[in-house]
């Protein structure tokens, strides 16, 4: 009874909300999708054989135990970042100012670390290294959200200058404290005393950081999901006027989330440079101000979803990173093949939310 | 008049249409004929927008068929829909306000060859004196009042040749003269041979407007007829699906004393323009003082000057207690006035922009006003919840559950989730903005009768209206505010219409010409 003349071929609706595992399916198979192109990609461009590609990529991430704490500790950190931008975004203020909260974190440790490293004993360094790096985080944070708040500046590109500020911040003070003189880099602070290192938990380097990160994230999803403040973030996200109108001083909302935003970004360059790194210098970041973005939109500012998400992207650079070294292939081919598959998982989503159909009669109910 | 001889313009035939799992329309049959004004009615969520939007091409239906003039068509999208003549006006202006009404009026037409602005403004200037519309066409619309704006959407369609014109709701946002012009303008094009579909949930502009009318309820149609064969009782029973009784019920006020006293406010806006000049009036408990006036006359200052949203510039608003203590409200904030014990609850014109988070499920709008109770660092989201559940049962609020985001309800029920919240606080002072704006009849009933118990209940009630009708049959007093200035104050009964809508217009309602 229904014929097709010059019905559309197909049309987009609004799905009702999927269940989970659907849902689930959906990135699955697009994942599955990415596999696939990128092996027709990585065969044409190259003439690998795709399947070892993928064996490297996955060694270059898990293949050795080395490998898969450096992984972990990558993902820590970069969830960390992704947590601290988190708060801000959920509440429409675009923090793309990461980085530079990540570098005044990481400048406040190490100038603790060079100026009072053989002056305080080592439980008290630390705590002033973190109070240090937390506060510097804060501010940079602050300062922007203070603008904002008073005289409604635009807060990306505030945000997005001060990274600028900080990486000039970082390279005058490489300079001041470059050892040896003349090298352009500070080399490994207190290499010999190891004061303000953070300590090593079972024989593990890093093992202190991804614990730090572990609970940060439960305490984040809490906040974010059961606390008045995380509320109140929420609802000035939503609509400034609905949050006037109940009372909540939007402008003190928005400077007390970015100091949190701010501090826990200072918290990943204290995990950086007093963790890890031991050392500082204007490329400390690495881009995860920016990277953080991404992870915190595709797990929908869920915390807890952006284990999952972070784990994709470091796994991924890691992963491309192997490919480059071990097939002679240039850096920027492991890019593309990262690319391809973050293209299609973005756009699973799509299919998450809208359903395409085929014009009327291809499909029945029930 | 024979319309059983004449082909209808339009045969809709069991067009269905859902989302998610909503069933919006469910094989609905609607025949629209040429030379006629149809009238849409149903109830909020009743699917009379979807419908009409399926014939503008901005839905496609999943089932079922659609006849122009008898031959079968496809209408996939708004492009499709102008092709065939079929043009809708829809309740949000889809205007571009730096551009000239010209500019809005051809944007997006290919026309052959260079665009001749002069040219389009002569078409238009046709278009208006042939159906009697008030445009200039090099305006911008930024310039615009409402009704102009509207004026500008109609001639928009008119331009791209529609004879079928579907207006959604076009007089909630005008005033009684203003409507008085669309519904001339409307019977002239009628006249011309176009055909008319309009949505609405005014009775009395079904009656002195519509030719016929169409009736849905919950998705399916349920019977038309000429309007003169029927009646606004009928009409309502129809929509409902039960008999409804038409009546507001206004008890005399309880024990009224003075609970909020104006004196001198002074309101200016950013601009700096004056929105409220030297404004005095009491509002007293146990009665419900209306609010009359043409639309941005100083309504929405007045409210959120007492709800402390407004920067006021001279005068003082003190609220008097039972005990006769006053307290100063002006310079204080909504927090601030809580906390002096003052329990004033505000229904703001903008419902999802102001009264409510559209994304959050009603446990988390009921939390807006009580989440900061108690001294945890979490917030107690198991009241809220009672109170959601609460509300939903009591004022029959038409939802999936209480974690469904607001932004999904229909009009009505997001009023309700509104009010509902704002009466629970147990208010002394309740303002209400357009409270039944957009609402269906049996909405806006239950709406009434939810301020009435609350006056009585001893409630300063204020209530900001546009139906002049309703004003005089709800209020005990009415305040008619015109250009920011108290034009004079009404016992409700006994005032009669014309004499506030003079007073709308005029200063005082003398005319000084």
């Amino acid at each position: 009874m229904h014929k097709n003349h010059t019905a559309p071929l197909f049309h987009i609706t609004k799905r009702k909300t999927l269940p989970w595992y659907q849902a689930w399916l959906i990135r699955g198979a697009a994942i599955v999708l990415a596999l696939l192109a990128d092996a027709v990609v990585t065969t044409v461009l190259t003439g690998e054989n795709p399947v070892a590609v993928y064996a490297t990529m996955f060694s270059g991430a898990l293949g050795t135990k080395r490998r898969i704490w450096m992984t972990a500790q990558e993902l820590a950190i970069l969830l960390c970042v992704s947590l601290a931008v988190t708060p801000a975004f959920k509440m429409r203020f675009w923090n793309v100012g990461g980085e530079g909260q990540i570098l005044a974190g990481g400048l406040a440790t190490a100038s603790c670390m060079i100026l009072l490293g053989d002056k305080l004993p080592g439980w008290l360094l630390l705590t002033v290294m973190l109070v240090c790096s937390l506060a510097a985080g804060a501010l940079w944070g602050a300062i922007p959200a203070i603008f904002k708040a008073k005289w409604n500046t635009n807060e990306t590109l505030f945000t997005l200058m001060m990274n600028y500020v900080a990486t000039q911040l970082v390279a005058f003070f490489v300079i001041v404290w470059e050892t040896p003189k003349g090298s352009g880099t500070i080399g490994i602070i207190n290499q010999k005393t190891q004061a303000g290192w953070l300590p090593t938990l079972l024989g593990q380097k890093y093992l202190l950081n991804i614990l730090v990160v572990a609970v940060l994230t439960v305490l984040m999803y809490f906040y974010l999901s059961r606390s008045k403040q995380g509320y109140e973030i929420s609802v000035v996200g939503e609509s400034e006027r609905t949050a006037r109108y109940v009372g909540i001083k939007v402008g003190r909302v928005i400077v007390r989330t970015m100091l949190l935003s701010g501090a826990i970004c200072g918290l990943a360059g204290f995990l950086l440079v007093g963790g890890t790194d031991h050392t500082i210098n204007t490329t400390l970041a690495g881009g995860r101000g920016f990277t953080a973005v991404m992870v915190a939109w595709l797990a929908k500012f869920n915390p807890i979803i952006m284990i999952l998400t972070s784990l994709l992207l470091v796994f991924l650079s890691r992963g491309a990173g192997e490919i480059s070294t071990k097939f002679g292939l240039n850096h920027a081919f492991g890019d593309i093949l990262t690319g391809i598959i973050l293209f299609f998982i973005i756009g699973s989503e799509f299919f998450i939310t809208y359903k395409l159909s085929l014009s009327k009669g291809a499909k029945k109910e029930g | 008049m024979e319309n059983l001889e004449k082909i209808p313009a339009v045969k809709m035939r069991d067009i269905s249409k859902s989302f998610g799992t909503v069933l919006a329309n469910d094989k609905v049959w609607l025949d629209i004929y040429r030379g006629e004004i149809l009238a849409l009615l149903g109830e909020n969520g009743s699917g009379k927008t979807t419908l009409m939007n399926m014939l503008s091409g901005i839905y496609f239906p999943d089932e079922g068929q659609i006849f122009i003039d008898d031959k079968e068509v496809v209408i996939a999208s708004p492009r499709d829909a102008f092709a065939h003549g079929i043009g809708m006006i829809h309740q949000h202006f889809k205007l571009v306000d730096v551009l000239t009404a010209a500019e809005n009026i051809v944007l997006g037409l290919k026309e052959p060859g260079r665009l001749n602005i002069d040219k389009v403004a002569q078409k238009v200037r046709q278009i208006c004196d042939a159906y009697g519309f008030d445009v200039d066409p090099y305006q911008k619309v930024y310039n615009m009042s409402v009704s102009q704006k509207q004026t500008v959407e109609i001639v928009k369609v008119l331009y791209r040749g529609a004879d079928i014109l579907i207006l959604d709701e076009p007089t909630a946002v005008l005033t009684p003269q203003e409507t008085d012009k669309l519904f001339a303008v409307l019977r002239n094009m009628r006249d011309a041979g176009k055909a008319i579909v309009i949505i609405t949930h005014k009775m009395h502009e079904v009656m002195s407007l519509s030719d016929r009318v169409a009736i849905l309820r919950h998705g399916q149609f349920v019977g038309d007829m000429p309007t003169k064969a029927t009646t606004a009782q009928e009409m309502t029973n129809m929509m409902v699906g039960r008999p409804v009784s038409l009546n507001i019920n206004r008890p005399d006020p309880v024990d009224p004393k003075p609970r909020i006293v104006v004196e001198g406010l002074t309101v200016r806006d950013i601009e700096g323009s004056v929105k409220l000049e030297d404004v005095n009036f009491t509002i007293r408990s146990g009665e419900i003082l209306g609010v009359a006036g043409i639309s941005g006359s100083g309504q929405k200052e007045l409210l959120e000057a007492i709800a402390g949203l407004q920067v006021v510039e001279k005068g003082s608003i003190r609220y008097v207690d039972d005990q006769g203590h006053q307290e100063e409200l002006v310079g204080k904030d909504p927090l601030e006035i809580a906390a002096k014990g003052v329990a004033l609850s505000f229904v703001p014109e903008d419902r999802l922009g102001m009264g409510l988070v559209g994304s959050m499920d009603l446990t988390d709008n009921m939390m807006l006003r009580s989440f900061r109770k108690g001294h945890s660092l979490f917030a107690n989201r198991k009241a809220p919840r009672e109170l959601a559940e609460r509300v939903v049962k009591e004022l029959e609020v038409n939802t999936p559950g209480v974690s469904t985001p607001v932004r999904r309800l229909s009009g009505g029920n997001v009023q309700k989730v509104l009010v509902g919240r704002e009466i629970a606080s147990a208010p002394s002072v309740l303002l209400t903005a357009y409270a039944v704006r957009g609402l269906d009849i049996n909405s806006s009933y239950t709406i009434y009768d939810l301020i009435t118990k609350q006056k009585l209940a001893g409630v300063a009630v204020v209530y900001v209206g546009e139906d002049l009708d309703v004003l005089l049959e709800l209020c005990d007093r009415i305040l008619v505010l015109c250009g920011g200035k108290v034009s004079g104050i009404v016992e409700g009964r006994g005032a009669s219409k014309p004499q506030v809508g003079m007073m709308m217009t005029h200063l005082g309602g003398k005319t000084n010409a």
